[in-house]
């Protein structure tokens, strides 16, 4: 890619005490990607936001946005840039509205019309004069979009946009998140620690765990890399064992996986496999596709989750 | 600039904590003074019996402009807690709200939001100052009329202003009443930098408060030499207007301790500010 990175860090760490929270990442967001930030909780994706947003000193390294230094030339780095970081909170005692004039007052103003419009694209535009404090979960995340785009940055940096939404604020989410990027041509870095999230709607990914990098590229090439692993379920399972074990050409590896076999193998071999376990009157209950970004992507989650 | 002093000023006026010392001054300041209309013939006469056997008093004595006094000289010590709400609410307040994280991450400097929050707490301070001096001179003049002022100073003198120079005497009692309060709210704002929640800084001020008071106070050897570098030394200013011939050099003395603790308190709460990481 030649185009110049819109966001970059350089070997950017932030240490607590004598923990590294972040750790020697390198990331790269170039424009127009919606940018999957991935990572299971506490693996440093808010951090890397704060540093990000100039909330927090990196320890280590540095942020660049639009190819300008966030230490030595603030202002000018982040004039382009919108974002929410972890909980959206506000001023509870004033209106929404109010609370978007005190946001723009920070670039310069911006005119009432634009906070109406901005307003109307989260659908708050008839809450808009009621006090935040009154608001709901859902309804003070929309009013978190709508402050990271009241000044019409060109890059939108949403923190866990969808936490603690019911699935159709989740789904409306990420429906505003593709509008923008489709129609308004945003650049949007979208943090989460669901992975089918961020496969939704991201073009370009980077998984973060412990604070370090793990990869980082196009979504679908890291979709497509590494081994095709599918999860095959049926009864009984000595039968099933013993007609994989026949079709030994077919299979790379196959291993006892809790409720079936997890079998590695070329993606077109799949329907032979199916029709021989048929023949053998297996009573299939399932192949399922385990692609290898899922299956690492759990095994990340499930290190973390133990410690 | 102009523009983010205007939005702390609304930020801070439109919130209800910044009405409390307000509403405080409203409840005791007609308290005390119907209470010594009430009182008030008793009062006078108790306390003025001796003068009147050796001067010859015209006029009413027990007016408005001595009962202001006399609501300067017993709230003064208190003033300072009420202007703390506001003052250590103003930079911790961002961060028990969260708001820090609205702010902070915009195209503006720290700086310049740490100036125009500090502007808002210097102006809420003389506000709140103005209106204590503007309700009980106010109230106490349409309750209880006017005349001289008659004062009695420490060691039993007594001194007698004259009607037509008590006004500007208050005035500018009340200009140095708001110099040391900007100094309590500059301490408080310091406090107010470091922490995520405003109990803090008001505690935190009113220990410090209490502490220098505690040591100007105490009569040891040891404290003489280092007392005069309290400020809380020079709380008490608002009463050297009242003196006959006023000592301005003892004004100009206490202007300056003013001036050099709300300069290092804010220096400080700025580089805090500045170096701090947003955590909340
Ligand atoms: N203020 C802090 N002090 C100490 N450790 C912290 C602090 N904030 C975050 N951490 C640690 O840094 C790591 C990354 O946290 P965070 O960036 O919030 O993760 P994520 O947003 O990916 O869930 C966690 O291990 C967390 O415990
Ligand atoms: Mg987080």
């Amino acid at each position: 890619m030649s185009e110049h990175p819109i966001l970059e860090t350089r070997s950017l760490g932030k240490r607590y005490g004598s923990r590294w929270a972040v750790r020697d990442l390198n990331l790269l967001v170039y424009p127009g990607d919606v940018f999957g930030f991935l990572g299971p909780n506490g693996a440093g994706k808010s951090t890397t936001i704060r540093m990000a947003l100039s909330l927090i000193r990196p320890t280590t390294g540095e942020v660049r946005l639009f190819g300008r230094s966030l230490r030595s030339d603030r202002s000018a780095a982040l004039r382009s840039v919108g974002g929410i970081v972890e909980r959206p909170d506000f001023y509870g005692y004033l209106s929404a509205v109010k609370n978007l004039e005190i946001v723009g007052a920070l670039y310069g103003g911006v005119p009432a019309r634009r906070i109406w419009e901005v307003l109307e694209l989260v659908g708050l535009k008839e809450r808009g004069n009621d006090r935040v404090k009154a608001y709901s979960h859902g309804m003070k995340q929309r009013l978190g979009i709508a402050q990271a785009l009241l000044s019409d940055p060109e890059l939108i940096v949403l923190d866990e946009p969808t936490s603690g939404l019911d699935p159709q604020g989740m789904k409306e989410i990420r429906e505003l998140i593709t509008h923008l990027a489709r129609e308004k041509k945003k650049t949007i870095i979208l943090s989460s620690h669901l992975l089918n999230e961020i496969e939704m709607v991201a073009t370009r990914m980077a998984i973060i765990n412990k604070g370090e990098l793990k990869v980082q590229g196009a979504v679908q090439d890291l979709l497509k890399s590494g081994e095709y692993r599918v999860l095959i379920t049926g009864e009984p399972l000595a039968k099933l064992k013993s007609v994989l074990r026949r079709h030994r050409r077919l299979v790379k590896a196959v291993e006892p996986a809790e409720t079936g076999m997890m079998v590695t193998m070329d993606r077109e071999h799949v329907p032979a496999i199916a029709a021989a376990l048929v023949r053998a009157n297996v009573r299939l209950s399932g192949i399922i596709p385990r692609r290898s970004l899922e299956e690492y992507f759990l095994s990340i989650t499930e290190n973390a989750t133990e410690s | 600039m102009v523009r983010l002093i205007f939005v702390e000023l609304q930020k801070t006026f439109l919130k209800k904590r910044t009405y409390l010392g307000f509403l405080i001054v409203l409840i005791i300041v007609p308290l005390i003074e119907v209470a010594m209309k009430l009182e008030g013939g008793r009062f006078v006469t108790n306390a003025f019996r001796s003068v009147a056997r050796d001067f010859v008093l015209v006029g009413n004595l027990f007016n408005g402009w001595l009962v202001s006094y006399q609501i300067m000289n017993s709230l003064w010590v208190h003033i300072p807690l009420l202007v703390s709400f506001v003052a250590g609410d103003q930079l911790a307040g961002e961060a028990t709200s969260g708001t820090y994280r609205l702010i902070l991450t915009r195209p503006v400097s720290r700086t310049r939001i740490f100036l125009a929050k500090y502007f808002t707490v210097v102006l809420y301070t003389v506000v709140f100052v103005l209106f204590l001096a503007v309700l009980s001179i106010g109230l106490a003049v349409l309750l209880l009329g006017r005349g001289d002022l008659l004062l009695f100073a420490r060691g039993g003198q007594i001194t007698i202003l004259p009607e037509g120079e008590v006004l500007w005497r208050f005035a500018l009692a009340y200009l140095f009443a708001c110099c040391s309060m900007i100094t309590v709210s500059s301490i408080a704002f310091f406090f107010s930098s470091f922490v995520e929640n405003a109990i803090g800084p008001i505690v935190a001020t009113m220990g410090v408060l209490i502490t220098f008071m505690v040591l100007t106070a105490l009569p040891v050897e040891v404290l003489e030499s280092v007392r005069t570098h309290f400020f809380t030394y020079y709380l008490d200013i608002w009463q050297r207007p009242f003196e006959d011939p006023i000592s301005w050099e003892r004004i100009a003395t206490a202007l300056l301790y003013f001036a050099g603790y709300s300069i290092v308190a804010v220096a400080g709460a700025w580089a805090v500010f500045l170096r701090k990481d947003i955590l909340s």
